[in-house]
């Protein structure tokens, strides 16, 4: 079947604000979601579903989240790295409180804690823009990550300061912990990340998804249109972060299962999201996803290159890896700054038009 | 007493060194707009290619400075070459990340050419106690940290002179204040930005020099590029002087916070103080300390 | 001119002033827009005229003087309760959001006619999609209105200018103002896009009634649309009165328009 929308007539305006107006993305998105949801838990074993799908599909909701932020209202943030923490000890501290509430509701009640701790963190935005409020999101990195450190009360006062996930069940199978099933962790994080999603490609559609985007574009046409800068761009920063939050708590309770502050939410989780949106696309549901698989697989796949491929000896493989992890972000940025969404919409209208160059 | 001014005065000279960290990203910023991260790994990779030089080459120290010097001018030209002309035009956020990229880039060439162990550097800048200031004044302070201040003093001088008096300052600030003003009067952007980097690469050498010396040369040295970003929004992303002072009230504002604040809390607070003062700075005055109020235009 | 339908009295500017440290841009500036007049604002470049726009829309914030709009005085109000009051207006230099489609542009624009919350939105299902698919029916009626049906999805950033000056006044219409400020809508434009400009800004105060507040470069222009003409220079009030009346003032004359233009 030949990509085209000839022929498919819209007869009003709800069918034009169809997610997806043309036929054959509908083909595309259900064969994802099916391949998504039946093939690939038969097919994949246990190494790809937890070294590589589980941290690529968590890491996806992150990159969502910042890319509300930084994509969609133009708030750019050092932050991420300590709001993924603010999720995974708000998790962790309700599921040693209240487990009877069931993993599900806990996780989104984690999103609900970081949205309210992000909020508060972007307070500056309303008076400081740019790299200034960049660095200022920097403060809540460097506290927050103390906080989780000093404050006994956050890892139930255990003598390692680690957390570590108590196993709970979803339908009777185990989800986090250290005995979790792969496939029903695999099932869990893939169904929240889809369903998130397709709440975040709405919110960014519609109304509020307008608004953040005015802000980001022209701030001050956007207050005199009628848009308030307070409203859009601490509802960017909840919105953000909530996602964000939930992100952390799945990273923590169902990937990792254990976690110390310093070291799994340090600085550089927050710039592996950040890179995630812009290699991804910024203002981009589908760059975030395309963002978090291209930054998960790569080191990966440079490592099996260099030390099992090539034996490289395995601590110059790590120098080669950063270089190469930096060389490739320049290179990328040089090739293509609008990111890998832009490349999948390009390649989509030259398909809209095949034979024809134009 | 006694006490207090000695916790102030080694604020001051800690300052000094998060002021000599901030200048350089101040020199950049000011004259390409761009964020420069790598900042920090560039003092980190300067250190470590000084004592590469001096260890494994056997150099004496003034041939290793000017040795440093010319890898940084080299370095400077390559990013000017490899990364700055083809990002020319595009987002300020896209050169951020860009120099991200680069720190990746310089954390793991200074690894792979000069090894990733914690090495001292000694250049024979004198270490303990300055014995005038205990005797005169009963005061204990370091003499590297007396060095270190005049050290950036003389920096200081030195580059407000540079961008005055000389033909290529006064070109520097020109591209400052209007990249196409200056296209229009026929100065060379390239030539700028190759200067710059290189201006500000030096100026990591010196603040590598000096936190090397006070506690090794190792990779967290190049993490009080974190430390100094508070400066910033203290002082400005564009002002000189602002970089300085913030500098210095980051520093005296930490030191007091840490022996007197920290205890009461649970210590180690160093890392976020600096940002909790500069942000509570900023709702005071978004502008900085020297910065103009923005008359916003439609 | 067109006579028609002018009202009462609906905004009335009394004696603002407004500086920026030592630099005065508006002086002792008094004047009034009636309901459905198309009033004009002239003088010469940094004349204040576009300050008096931000001042009436809230943008900036006088020292002196009070602005009554709709029977209310207030000192200054904030430029989004401007908005929400029926203030809409575009700018010298265009302001539109670069990186959004024309439709997601005028759509902005009736951001305030909207009100479904995150969480509706987030599902868009019941409230949030019977309002999203009205005010795409508004938004499409704009649309038409302007002609610029071939452009509804295109991002605004790559449109030529003309084009980008028209998606500006769609977006400022679709709040349905009701006193829109227009600030040099026809600069750069050439003879043929000026009279399709000149068309739609009659067309709005005819068919909408929209009271209507035109900053124009072009004498020609201002003489024909306008009811009534202000004109500044240096921030000082010069004149004010009906386009004849402006036109023969011998001040105006000596200070903006030099010799007298040539009419028609």
């Amino acid at each position: 079947m030949i990509y085209r929308e000839t022929g498919q007539f819209k007869a009003n305006y709800q069918d034009d604000q169809a997610l997806f107006p043309i036929a054959q993305d509908r083909y595309v998105i259900l064969a994802v979601l099916l391949v998504t949801f039946a093939v690939v838990p038969l097919l994949l074993n246990q190494y790809w579903l937890n070294a590589i799908l589980l941290p690529f599909l968590i890491y996806a909701l992150a990159a969502l989240g910042l890319n509300i932020l930084t994509g969609y209202c133009g708030q750019l943030s050092l932050g991420t790295g300590a709001f993924m923490a603010v999720g995974a000890f708000s998790v962790f501290k309700l599921m040693t409180a209240i487990p009877e509430l069931g993993f599900i509701p806990l996780v989104i009640l984690s999103g609900l804690i970081t949205a309210a701790v992000g909020t508060l963190f972007g307070l500056p935005s309303l008076r400081i823009k740019g790299f200034y409020l960049a660095v200022a999101t920097l403060a809540a990195q460097f506290f927050l990550i103390w906080l989780f450190n000093k404050v006994g009360w956050f890892f139930n006062y255990n003598a390692t300061g680690m957390i570590t996930s108590p196993p709970m069940t979803l339908f009777g199978v185990i989800v986090t912990g250290p005995s979790a099933d792969p496939v029903a962790k695999y099932y869990l994080v893939a169904g929240f990340v889809a369903l998130f999603a397709l709440f975040a490609k709405n919110i960014t559609r519609g109304r509020i998804g307008r608004n953040w985007m005015a802000i980001r574009d022209m701030d001050i046409a956007a207050e005199l249109i009628g848009v308030r800068p307070l409203i859009a761009k601490l509802s960017a920063f909840a919105v953000s972060s909530f996602y964000v939050g939930m992100a952390g708590a799945l990273y923590f309770a169902v990937w990792l299962g254990s976690a110390e502050p310093t070291e799994a939410f340090d600085i550089n989780q927050s710039f592996l999201v950040l890179f995630m949106i812009i290699i991804g696309g910024l203002g981009s549901v589908l760059g975030s996803f395309l963002g978090a698989a291209f930054m998960v697989t790569m080191p990966i796949l440079l490592k099996n290159i260099m030390v099992d491929g090539l034996g490289t000896d395995t601590a110059l493989a790590a120098h080669i890896e950063i270089i190469t992890i930096g060389v490739l972000i320049i290179g990328f940025l040089i090739v293509e700054p609008h990111g890998l969404a832009r490349l999948w919409r390009i390649a989509k209208e030259k398909m809209r038009l095949w034979p024809f160059p134009h | 007493m006694i006490f207090f001014i000695e916790v102030v005065l080694s604020g001051l000279m800690a300052g000094v060194m998060y002021s000599l960290v901030a200048l350089g990203f101040v020199l950049i910023f000011k004259a390409s707009g761009i964020f420069n991260f790598a900042q920090g790994v560039m003092a980190l990779f300067a250190a470590l290619t000084l004592v590469g030089l001096m260890e494994k080459f056997g150099m004496p120290i003034w041939l290793a400075i000017i040795g440093t010097i010319a890898v940084m001018i080299a370095l400077a030209w390559a990013i000017e070459r490899f990364m700055l002309r083809p990002l020319v035009n595009q987002e300020p956020i896209i050169l951020f990340m860009a120099t991200i990229g680069l720190a990746y880039v310089l954390e793991g060439m200074g690894d792979i050419l000069w090894g990733s162990d914690v090495k001292m550097l000694d250049l024979g800048i004198p270490q303990g106690a300055s014995d005038w200031m205990l005797d005169s004044f009963d005061i204990y302070i370091e003499k590297l940290e007396i060095f270190a201040a005049a050290t950036a003093a003389v920096m200081v001088t030195f580059l407000a002179i540079f961008f005055q008096k000389t033909r290529i300052g006064r070109a520097l600030r020109a591209v400052a204040d209007d990249h196409q003003a200056a296209l229009s009067v026929g100065i060379s952007l390239n030539t700028i930005w190759v200067i710059v980097w290189s201006v500000a690469g030096i100026v990591a050498l010196v603040a590598g020099i000096m936190w090397g010396s006070k506690s090794g040369v190792q990779f967290s040295l190049s993490l009080i590029a974190l430390k100094a970003l508070p400066v910033l929004i203290l002082g400005g992303f564009t002002s000189v002087p602002g970089a300085i002072i913030g500098g210095m009230i980051i520093g005296v504002g930490e030191k007091v916070a840490e022996i007197y604040l920290g205890p009461i809390i649970g210590g180690a607070i160093e890392n976020w103080f600096a940002y909790m003062l500069a942000l509570a700075f900023l709702l005071f005055r978004p502008q900085g300390l020297f910065g103009e109020r923005i008359i916003e235009r439609v | 001119m067109i006579e028609h339908k002018i009202g009462g009295e609906m905004l009335k500017v009394e004696n603002i002033s407004l500086s920026f440290g030592i630099m005065k841009v508006l002086d002792d500036i008094s004047f009034d827009i009636k309901r459905g007049e198309i009033r004009s604002i002239i003088g010469p470049n940094g004349a204040g005229k576009s300050s008096m726009l931000n001042v009436i829309n809230g943008f900036y914030h006088p020292q002196q003087g009070s602005i009554t709009f709709k029977g209310e005085t207030r000192k200054q109000m904030a430029p989004h309760v401007a908005a929400s009051h029926g203030i809409a207006r575009t700018f010298q230099n265009i302001a539109l959001f670069k990186g959004m489609s024309t439709l997601d542009n005028i759509m902005t624009g009736r951001n305030l006619k909207m009100k479904t919350n995150l969480f509706w939105q987030a599902l868009h299902i019941g409230p949030a999609r019977t309002e999203e698919l009205e005010n795409r029916e508004a938004a499409e009626r704009i649309i038409d209105f302007l002609d610029i049906q071939a452009i509804r999805k295109k991002p605004v950033g790559k449109l030529p200018y003309g084009l980008q000056k028209r998606v500006e006044l769609g977006r400022a219409l679709a709040a349905e103002p009701e006193l829109l400020l227009l600030d040099e809508p026809m600069a750069g434009m050439n003879s043929e896009e000026k009279e399709d400009m000149c068309r739609f800004v009659l067309d709005v105060n005819s068919e909408f009634g929209t009271t209507i507040a035109l900053i124009e470069h072009d004498m020609a222009v201002v003489m024909d649309l306008s009811d009534r003409v202000l004109v500044l220079d240096y921030g000082k009030q010069l004149a004010d009165g009906l386009p004849d009346e402006v036109r023969n003032n011998q001040t105006v004359i000596d200070a903006y328009l030099g010799i007298p233009h040539e009419q028609d």
